[in-house]
């Protein structure tokens, strides 16, 4: 695991100030159906390799961010905060 | 060659020249009745049953790397049934049973020590969650212990009883718990399942998973060629979502790295297996002396087999405030292995939406002590593609129809589940 995580508000910091929620997977509107709302709160398609995860900048900005990484080789691709990929149906 | 005592005097005699391999190493068959992908404790503990016990011998067990060198050989050993759910106790139960006869069964030594699992109360409402747990247990026909403090002092001096924040207040014991040498489960579930006539195939790693245009499984791709089956048994938990995706299936999984731990060799200190109740943290001591010891998954996706520095202090910081004496020793080893860490923190042997593809997967902490319960159901719903009783409400749909088993609420992120 990499054990720096460039925060885009906070800099270059120790992974320990993050918590991680897990897969950044689109919400599904409220009204949508058992099956989505199945798929997302349990159903993941944990992949091998390149994953985007939510993470928490809890001892920091307080900020959620989406971090794209690499679950084998620990690379970090990118951080971006999470309001900047809303989703176009909010 | 069977074992016996009379066989090591024959090979001590004869300067151990005869000793023959365990299991033979076939090249594949061109189809099978049965493959099973996965050579680790499940995968061979099914091949073993199946063959054992519901007379099916025409199997494949394909592994990828060698026998034992996945998640069968990077546990703590632990084996026990102190649960408190219907979902799971006559499950582990089921397991500890076959534990308890699995040496003169497979005809190995497994060093099966049945030396005792201690969990810890640290209040009050944690230890009347115990006395609740050991009262279930004991329902079940299970054994159970709520031991006060006194009695705990005099059993386990060197616990630290009067810690300021997690004082120990009781202890639930399950006396037939304890600990196995888990590479002689792989390599004695290995040689039984290979004597009946399993091929065992090492370094033969799935690519793709063929099927037919009614959908059903045909066979595999490996890096061995083309493998036809009747029926496809997955048992890969660390990878069983890219397994399974192969199928076209996604799964409640997520895949996380676990640590372990083990210190020098020390004189024999610790008897029993200790579970720090205030944390997540067990430990035992092997008969080599070291003392063998783990905690929390890391907390976010892996398929690394190696953890992070932060989990480590974490692991020792509870070991050291549990037992201060274990401040002077040191760590010799540690290593990482892959979880499946499904949703409610509890595992799933079924039958999948393909007809003729059985799924056993999401083993979370908790796979080695399950190893032979979970071939011998695993091989059941294979051989009758049925449910055993004892693992019926290990559903891989139990999420959709809200039958979770939330036994630890131990999933990945638990606090979403």
């Amino acid at each position: 695991m990499a054990s720096l995580i460039t925060c885009p508000h906070c800099g270059t910091r120790p992974k320990e100030e993050f918590s991680i929620r897990g897969a950044a997977l689109a919400r599904p509107h409220p009204a949508a159906s058992e099956e989505d709302w199945h798929a997302y709160v349990y159903l993941r398609e944990n992949p091998k390799g390149r994953y985007q995860e939510y993470w928490h900048h809890a001892a920091g900005c307080r900020r959620w961010l989406i971090v794209d990484r690499d679950n084998v080789t620990h690379d970090v691709f990118s951080v971006t905060d999470a309001a900047s990929i809303r989703e176009p149906s909010e | 060659m069977r074992y016996s005592a009379y066989s090591i005097i024959k090979q001590a005699l004869s300067g151990n020249r005869l000793w023959k391999p365990a299991w033979r190493e076939p090249e594949p068959k061109s189809h099978y009745d049965v493959i099973i992908v996965g050579g680790g404790g499940h995968g061979l503990s099914t091949a073993y049953y199946l063959a054992k016990e519901f007379g099916i011998t025409n199997i494949a067990v394909l592994e990828k790397g060698y026998i034992g060198s996945g998640n069968v050989g990077r546990n703590t050993t632990i084996i026990r049934s102190n649960y408190l759910l219907e979902g799971n106790i006559p499950f582990y139960e089921f397991s500890l049973k076959l534990w308890e006869g699995l040496e003169q069964d497979f005809n190995y030594n497994a060093m099966v020590s049945q030396r005792g699992v201690m969990m810890l109360a640290h209040s009050d409402g944690q230890r009347d969650a115990y006395a609740r747990r050991g009262n279930a247990m004991r329902m079940h026909g299970v054994d159970a212990e709520l031991l006060d403090r006194k009695q705990l002092q005099a059993l386990m001096p060197y616990l630290n009883y009067d810690h300021a924040r997690f004082p120990i207040l009781a202890g639930l014991l399950q006396k037939r718990g304890g600990t196995v040498r888990h590479d002689a489960v792989a390599w004695g579930y290995a040689r039984g399942a290979d004597m009946r006539g399993v091929d065992i195939i090492q370094h033969c790693e799935v690519n793709a998973i063929r099927r037919d245009e009614q959908g059903r499984v045909t066979g595999v791709e490996t890096n061995k060629g083309f493998i036809g089956c009747n029926k496809l048994a997955l048992a890969t938990a660390g990878h069983s979502s890219e397994t399974a995706r192969m199928a076209g299936l996604e799964l409640p999984i997520e895949t996380h790295v676990l640590q372990a731990f083990v210190s020098e060799g020390i004189k024999p200190a610790i008897d029993h297996v200790i579970v720090y109740g205030a944390g997540h943290f067990y430990i035992s001591q092997s008969d080599k002396g070291g003392l063998v010891f783990g905690a929390d998954i890391d907390y976010y996706s892996s398929y690394a087999q190696r953890g992070n520095l932060a989990t480590v202090e974490h692991t020792m910081e509870e070991g050291v405030s549990l037992i201060p004496g274990l401040s002077r020793g040191k760590v010799l080893r540690s290593w990482g292995g892959v979880m499946d860490m499904s949703m409610d923190g509890s595992p799933i042997i079924d039958r999948t939406p393909i007809d003729n593809l059985y799924l056993n997967a999401g083993w979370c902490y908790g796979g080695f002590k399950a190893t032979p319960a979970s071939g011998f159901c695993f091989a059941h719903l294979i051989a009758k593609n049925e449910s055993h009783h004892v693992s019926r409400f290990l559903r891989l749909d139990r999420f959709e129809r809200g039958h979770m088993i939330d036994e630890a609420g131990k999933g990945p992120q638990p606090n979403i589940h």
